[in-house]
Formats: C-alpha cells, structure tokens, sequence
C-alpha cells in the first residue's frame, strides 16, 4: 500500500515535471531544425541554429533589441532596488503611525490595474515630448519612470527588514555612522540574499515587460525583444525554426539569472513572505 | 538637554520620512496621479487629443455595449475555471514536495518553476504553435489515436478558451506554488507528530492541519492571481488576438483596442478601465471577508 501510494507521488510529480519542461525542449529542438521539420513534429535536434539565427537577424536587429533590452532592465533593477530598499528600509526601521498609514496607502496602489493608467501615462509622456524629448515618448526612460517603484518591492524589502538585527544599527551609531551611512555600510551588506532575490523578480519583470514597451516605443530601432518576437509570431507565413530560435535567445538571458541565482532568490523569498 | 532630545527625535523623524520619499513620490506620480487623470477622462468624449466634457455619456454607452459584456464574461470566465484549478494544483504539488523522504525533490522544483523564467509573451508564441491545426498536441493527440481529427484549439470558440486557459495554468502554477512551499516549510513538524499520534490519516491531516494553516497564503494567491486574471492582455494578444470573433478578447485587450487599434477613443477606454478597478476592489474585498469569516 505504501510503496503503491509512492510511486503513485512519484509518477504524478514527474508528470507535472514533464509538462512544465516540455515546452522548453520543443522549441530549443525546434530552433535547430527547418521549419518544415517542426510542421511535421519532428523531435531530435538539428543542424540548422546558426542558419536560423542568421536568417533572423536578416529579418531583424536582434543585437540592437538585446541591446535595448538590457539596458532598460538593468537601469530599471539598480533604480528599483535602491529607490525600494530605502523605503522599505525607512518604513520599518523609523516606524511611526502617520508612515504605516502612508505604506497601507501605497500598497493600495498594488490594486490599480496597468489597463487603467496606460492611457493617461501615454497621455503624460506625448505631452513630455514637445518640453523634454529625451523623457518622452519612444525614448528608454520612458520605459522606465513608471516601472520602476513598485509598491511591491517596498512592501517586500519591509517585510525582510522586521528580521534584520536592530542592535547592528545600534553599534553603527555607537561608532558615529550616519544615518545613511548605517544604510548602506550596515544594512545593504546584511541583506545580500533579499537584495539577489529582489534583483531577479525586477530584472525578469523588466526583460519581459511588455505592454507598456508596446505602447510607449514606436520606432523599430527602440524596440525590445518582446515586442520583436510579438511580430515574429503574428507572420502568415511563420517560419517556426527562426522564430524558435528568437524565442529561445530571448528567454536565455532570464533563466541564465534564474539559475545562477537560484539559492539566493529562494532564500530570499522564504525570508519576506514569513 | 530636553530640548537638544527634542531635535534629536525631530531629526530622526526628519530622516525616516527622507528614506520613503523617493519612492512616495513616484508612486503619486506613476499610479495615483494617472488613476485621478482616468478618472477625469471617463467624463470626456473625442477622437484622439480632442476630447471634451461629456457628463456621463461613456458610462451611459458602457452599459449598453456588447463587446464590453462579452470581454467581461470572457475574462470572468477565465477567473472561476483558471484560478481555483491552479492554486488547488499548487497547493497538492507543494505539500508532495515538502515531504522530507521525497527524493529528487531539487530537480521536481526546478522543472515546476521553470516555466516563470519565460516572458508572457515567449511562451504564448511557444503555445500558438503548439496548439495550432497542425501543431505537436494535435500530432500528438492523433499518433496516439486518442483524437481521429485534429481539434480547432485557435480558432474554435471554445477550444480557444481552453488553449488561454491551459496556458495560463502552465506559466503560474510554478510561481504559485513557491509560496506555498516557503510557508509549509514554516509549519512546525511537530504538530503533524502528534496528530499522527492521535491516529489522523494523510488527507485528514491536509484538511485539518495544513489547509487552516496556509489560508493567509491562500488568500494571498488568489488575490494575487485574481488580479492578474483580470489584467489578462499578453497571451490573448499573441495566442488568439481575442478571436474567433470575440471569443477569448479580455477587458485589457479590450481597452488596448479602444485607445491605440481602433480610432483612439481616450474617453471611453478610461470608462472600461474604471470597471477592472472596481472588479479588482469588489473581488478582494469579497475574498478577504470569506477568508476571514469561516474560522
């Protein structure tokens, strides 16, 4: 009966396992292949990536959307990380009734949906254009300014504050540090597992954005690369292989930080959502 | 020496609010500043930068237009089935990984969290593919004489729904049940001891024990979840663009048409936007009051 009920766990698990990875090995074998392999479910790898990665950057500016794309998601994780980490950081550690009103008050705004501010904000940076062109519309910070504060991040970064050593901030005092001072040589060096976990959910988040790149971005060459594989795949005549092989790139760069980071990040979020 | 402590205090006050002041300011000006422009835009009418007070004449169209009902129906349609599914699969995948004689444990939550590395927009494409006509599921489901005919995942109705629906589940269980094994990680075994000595069978242990203690998790997925559900936009707009006809068009997508596809009418989808706003405040306040009110 039990051995029964074990291997039944271990074959429910394994089918889970199976389904979630799936997907992923179907599209680095089909990136390999012609697009008329893939047609015919063909399943073993191929020898025509590099044609399709060539193929592709014929159709395409890949570089340029890679390009674009790092740098609107490492600008928008270093702004998040400090602008978040100081708030969280000020509304735990200089606590005070009027502030938790203030933070109830900005995680309300984790209940405004995207759909009803994207046409005021698109309103708001069309009018930026013609006073500062180099915020406006189809320009990276455009990108950027909304995205970057988000009411999570602050609620997340106060959460695994309640856990950080008060008495550390005591002895930094002790030793003269400034407040600020006590921020970054005290608490930014204790917090490295919060920071990494916080550093991959907004750097994901940012890589992946794409409804608002959608609107805000309109010339190609700004583009990012979700918009570019959005265009790929809304072809009549799709050609599987090279947009597989625009998927696979494109999702590298996520899971690579995934993995490298995968102890940290777990650590981290089991120490906030205690 | 009062009054030095008294600057002192002020002065650590002072720095408190320094240390938030960044981020309230850009969450004014991101969320809270736009949402007060949406609402003024919802009293006005035009085309494009023209735009006028109006009175109510957007709500009034609200109630009487029918692609409106049939997104909303669509996208509620998609909360009911999706979202209970998904966070009852997280939460039985989460408690087999907790138990601590399961082997392979490391490599099950990989594979289970993998599909959250994937942008909405990557994986879409990936499953357009796969279900289309003469995509690998079809393939597949024939080679195996499961399906005599290829089934029209895309562009059936129906069928439509479901391909949105089993896409959904695919990308979120995994980051669901992340939190739920974070916080059954949290429960002390030793309550499962004893309850093992009072004589509790397995499922009995579930419902009893670990179902109470994982509400707050519960709640906060599905709170979370519900509210994705209703920002649905990047997978309706790379797998079916809302088709066949309507079939699978969400509010967000909805809203996307109104302002940037069709002639913009900035007005108008305001109005629709205001309605995902107070879906979101009802469905919250709904669940927190169920969460709180069976004990």
């Amino acid at each position: 009966m039990k051995t029964f009920r074990r291997s039944f766990i271990y074959i429910f698990l394994s089918v889970v396992a199976l389904i979630s990875i799936f997907p992923f090995i179907w599209m680095i074998i089909s990136a390999t292949n012609l697009s008329v392999d893939v047609t015919q479910g063909r399943m073993l790898p191929g020898t025509h990536l590099f044609d399709n990665i060539r193929k592709l950057t014929e159709q395409i500016n890949l570089v340029q959307a890679l390009w674009n794309t790092l740098k609107i998601a490492l600008t928008t994780t270093v702004l998040a990380l400090v602008i978040a980490s100081l708030a969280g950081y000020g509304f735990e550690i200089y606590r005070s009734k009027a502030k938790d009103i203030v933070f109830n008050l900005l995680l309300l705004s984790m209940m405004i949906p995207f759909a009803a501010l994207m046409v005021p904000l698109y309103q708001m940076f069309s009018k930026l254009s013609a006073t500062a062109p180099l915020i406006g519309v189809n320009t990276m910070a455009a990108v950027i300014l909304p995205t970057f504060t988000t009411a999570f991040l602050i609620f997340f970064f106060r959460q695994s504050s309640k856990m950080f050593p008060k008495e550390l901030l005591e002895a930094g005092r002790m030793d003269g540090l400034s407040e600020l001072g006590l921020f970054f040589r005290i608490y930014m060096p204790t917090m490295k597992t919060t920071y990494s976990a916080a550093a991959i959910i907004t750097f994901m988040s940012s890589w992946n954005n794409y409804l608002w790149p959608l609107i805000v971005l309109q010339t190609p060459e700004k583009r990012t690369i979700p918009l570019l594989i959005s265009n790929l795949g809304s072809s009549y005549t799709p050609d599987f292989g090279v947009i597989m092989a625009a998927v696979v790139i494109s999702t590298l760069p996520t899971a690579l930080v995934f993995f490298l980071m995968q102890k940290q990040f777990v650590a981290g979020m089991v120490g906030s959502v205690k | 020496m009062r009054a030095v402590n008294h600057t002192m205090r002020n002065r650590a006050k002072l720095t408190g609010w320094l240390f938030i002041a960044a981020a309230v300011l850009m969450i004014c000006l991101f969320y809270f500043y736009p949402m007060i422009q949406a609402l003024l835009l919802s009293f006005k009418t035009g085309a494009g930068a023209n735009l006028q007070f109006d009175g109510l004449s957007n709500y009034k169209r609200l109630f009487s237009d029918k692609t409106f009902f049939t997104a909303v129906k669509n996208t509620f349609l998609f909360l009911i089935v999706q979202v209970p599914v998904m966070i009852v699969l997280a939460m039985i995948i989460s408690v087999l990984l907790n138990d601590s004689k399961l082997r392979f444990k490391g490599f099950f939550r990989t594979a289970i969290f993998l599909p959250c590395v994937t942008s909405l927009v990557a994986y879409s494409v990936v499953f357009k593919y796969l279900f289309g006509n003469d995509g690998l599921v079809n393939l597949a489901l024939m080679n195996m004489h499961i399906l005599s005919e290829p089934i029209q995942w895309i562009s059936h109705p129906v069928w439509a729904k479901v391909t949105i629906i089993i896409a959904i589940t695919w990308r979120w269980t995994g980051y669901n049940m992340i939190f739920f094994l974070s916080s059954l990680q949290n429960i002390d075994n030793s309550i499962y001891e004893a309850a093992k000595i009072d004589g509790a069978s397995g499922p009995r242990q579930f419902f009893s024990i670990t179902v109470p203690l994982l509400k707050p998790i519960i709640l906060f997925t599905s709170i979370t979840s519900t509210i994705g559900t209703l920002q649905l936009f990047d997978e309706i707009m790379n797998i079916t663009k809302g088709g066949p006809g309507n079939a699978t068009l969400s509010i967000s997508q909805y809203i996307y048409n109104l302002s940037f596809k069709y002639t913009p009418d900035f007005g108008y989808a305001a109005t629709v936007s205001y309605s995902i706003v107070v879906m979101i405040i009802i469905l919250s306040f709904l669940q927190i009051k169920l969460a709180g009110d069976d004990k």
